[in-house]
């Protein structure tokens, strides 16, 4: 067990240096920063100091070595745009959006399971087909049209829960915001969640129907039936678990992704996330912002995958033996 | 005495596009309480679809279209699915073909075990894991205390075999519906299997329909044999007679057809022909077409189980 988290460790370095690489490059060769620091007044002998001052005339791989260590420090520069450390400026964005993700994810797989076994139950009952189709909007509407629409219906139209901005927010420990604190940051979280969580609803919901499907095609759900099993521990205890595997998969890859690119769903809210600081970052080419946020990313994304795999050896008792 | 199990003019049909196809025609058969009915016959003549029909798990579209079937002299056919589901495993035990995939591959077989018993008896998880146990010491798994906590995967397939048949036996059934137990299995394990499924069977008082298509298993283990042939009973009687004197002309080419150590053949016997497709059934008797003693009859009048020796033959050589 032990062995196997480590190799996945060890798997993952490799993973992160060609996204640092990336980062670096990005970072080093796009835009001047000795002539945005400068500005357009000033000698060669000043431009000269600078250079020597920010360690640019050093080889390339002892400049790359160098933004690994302050990477790795968490040190990730200034931000031309907010003249303001990286670092800390993502940190204090991270709340909103993980906090975003999270409920989106956790509506998408509350509602998704239960109506991806229902609909492959009743495979042919009336509800199922008029679910079927109702998801196919929801797999293929783009995020900001529903995002607007949402606006129209609960914010303009009936004014239930605000069209923007996160609401109050309290902090704890520091460095973590949270708008569950208040009942106001709720309801500012609502429409943003389930802009965000509707696409993942619809797809794990389509997934656990297809794979119902095949699993209650099988021989041990057949053999269940023959040992007199009731239909709910069929369904939920051997169909359903059956179907996770892959259901894991899927949630934890669009997890990151939610996470990766809610920039959409955070533009059209205002929502005070990383999301929404890449978006203005890009639009301002505020390189620091943007070449930090790619290893973040990757380290989100690496990091589920070691999650993944480890639930995989939670549910799938075949994969603890040969891994 | 009513019998264990009484089946009476089962029809089974398949509903499709080109109309239907009726797959059993009239399958009249019983089992007593301890006896062995072995059913063969070829692919497609409708063993396993008997079997599935007499549990209540024909594969929609499939329906019984007609016929009763009668456990204990209650008609179980009719039951709605939640008494049906009581019946299964409680009263009529299964034992499917492929030992590699009827295990649930997520749950350890202790699970498995123990999940069926307290499906159907009114016992703790803790009697129910130590009956399990047992089961699986009876069912010949070395260490059951210890392999009890094990996971399909960790099974040989004849071990899973035998586990299959601990599952099938653990709710202590008055009747097993064995289809093709030893078919995906090493020849080497068959003759294991079978000796366990027998002793059970006999020690429990057990009644098992045995659905097989190798006569060597039918011979070792039935009381009486049913040969299956078109959807029909072709003829059904005590397996010594059924093997050493068919009455119909199909057990005959069956039974010649089997290769013997005795005599040295060129070739093989075989049946000319092959069985009809469910549409394309003749009119009379369904081995009309194949039939080395085919007589006018044969050919316009559908031929009922006639009394034949010490069994009963569907042939119009007995009318």
């Amino acid at each position: 067990m032990l062995g196997f988290i480590l190799s996945r460790v060890l798997q993952a370095i490799p993973v992160l240096l060609v996204v640092g690489l990336l980062s670096f490059v990005l970072f080093a060769y796009i835009g001047d920063p000795v002539s945005i620091m400068l500005g357009q007044d000033h000698t060669e002998a000043q431009r000269l100091a600078l250079v020597a001052e920010l360690g640019l005339d050093q080889p390339f791989l002892i400049r790359f070595g160098r933004f690994l260590m302050a990477t790795v420090q968490g040190d990730f520069g200034i931000s031309y745009r907010l003249a303001k450390p990286v670092g800390p400026l993502l940190a204090s964005r991270l709340p909103a959006t993980l906090e975003l993700a999270v409920t989106a994810t956790v509506l998408a797989f509350a509602a998704g399971v239960p109506m991806g076994v229902y609909t492959g139950i009743r495979a042919n009952g009336l509800v199922a087909r008029l679910v079927m189709i109702v998801s196919l909007i929801g797999v293929s509407l783009p995020t900001f049209l529903m995002g607007i629409l949402l606006i129209l219906v609960f914010a303009v139209g009936l004014g239930w829960l605000p069209s923007f901005g996160r609401g109050p927010v309290s902090a704890i420990g520091g460095w973590w915001t949270t708008g569950f604190s208040s009942w106001a940051g709720v309801r500012a979280l609502i429409l943003p969640a389930v802009t965000l969580g509707l696409f993942q609803m619809t797809m794990i919901m389509r997934l656990v129907r297809s794979e119902m499907l095949e699993v209650l095609r099988s021989d041990y759900v057949r053999f269940a039936r023959a040992r007199g099993l009731t239909d709910s521990a069929i369904n939920f205890g051997h169909a359903l678990k059956n179907t996770l595997v892959p259901v894991i998969t899927i949630v934890g890859l669009q997890f990151g992704g939610i996470v990766a690119f809610s920039l959409v769903t955070e533009t059209v809210f205002q929502w005070p996330g990383m999301g929404l600081l890449l978006v203005q970052s890009v639009a301002s080419a505020d390189i620091p912002v943007i070449s930090a946020y790619l290893p973040l990313i990757a380290l989100l994304f690496v990091t589920i995958n070691l999650v993944v795999d480890l639930l995989y050896y939670a549910v799938d008792p075949r994969l603890r033996f040969s891994a | 005495m009513t019998p264990l199990l009484e089946v009476t003019d089962l029809t089974v049909e398949f509903p499709t596009r080109r109309g239907t196809l009726r797959a059993l025609d009239q399958v009249s058969f019983s089992i007593g309480a301890g006896e062995v009915l072995g059913v063969v016959g070829e692919s497609g003549a409708g063993k396993s679809l008997t079997g599935a029909a007499i549990i209540g798990l024909l594969q929609p579209p499939g329906r019984i279209a007609g016929g009763t079937i009668r456990l204990e002299g209650e008609r179980i056919d009719t039951l709605p699915p939640d008494r049906l589901r009581r019946i299964r495993g409680r009263r009529i035990g299964t034992i499917f073909q492929d030992p590699l995939t009827t295990l649930n591959p997520l749950y350890t077989i202790g699970r498995q075990l123990t999940e069926t018993m307290r499906t159907h008896l009114p016992i703790s998880e803790s009697e129910a894991r130590d009956r399990a146990i047992g089961w699986l010491d009876q069912v010949g798994i070395p260490a059951a205390a210890h392999r009890i906590d094990a996971y399909p995967h960790e099974f040989s397939g004849g071990m899973r075999q035998r586990v299959v048949i601990a599952l099938a036996l653990c709710a202590e059934p008055r009747l097993v519906v064995a289809d093709e137990p030893t078919t995906a299995l090493d020849v080497s394990v068959q003759a294991q299997i079978i000796t366990l499924l027998k002793r059970l069977t006999r020690d429990h008082g057990t009644a098992v329909m045995l659905i097989t298509h190798d006569m060597g298993v039918i011979a070792e283990t039935a009381d009486r044999v049913a040969v299956m042939y078109a959807g029909r009973i072709a003829e059904i009687g005590p397996v010594s007679d059924v093997i050493r004197n068919p009455a119909h002309p199909y057990s005959r080419g069956l039974m010649d057809s089997i290769p013997s150590m005795a005599h040295r053949a060129e070739r093989l016997r075989q049946i000319d022909g092959a069985m009809p497709r469910l549409n394309a059934i003749p009119a009379g008797c369904a081995f009309n077409p194949r039939c080395p003693s085919v007589f006018d009859r044969c050919r316009s009048d559908r031929p009922v189980l006639l009394p034949a020796g010490n069994g009963q033959a569907a042939c119009w050589l007995h009318g």
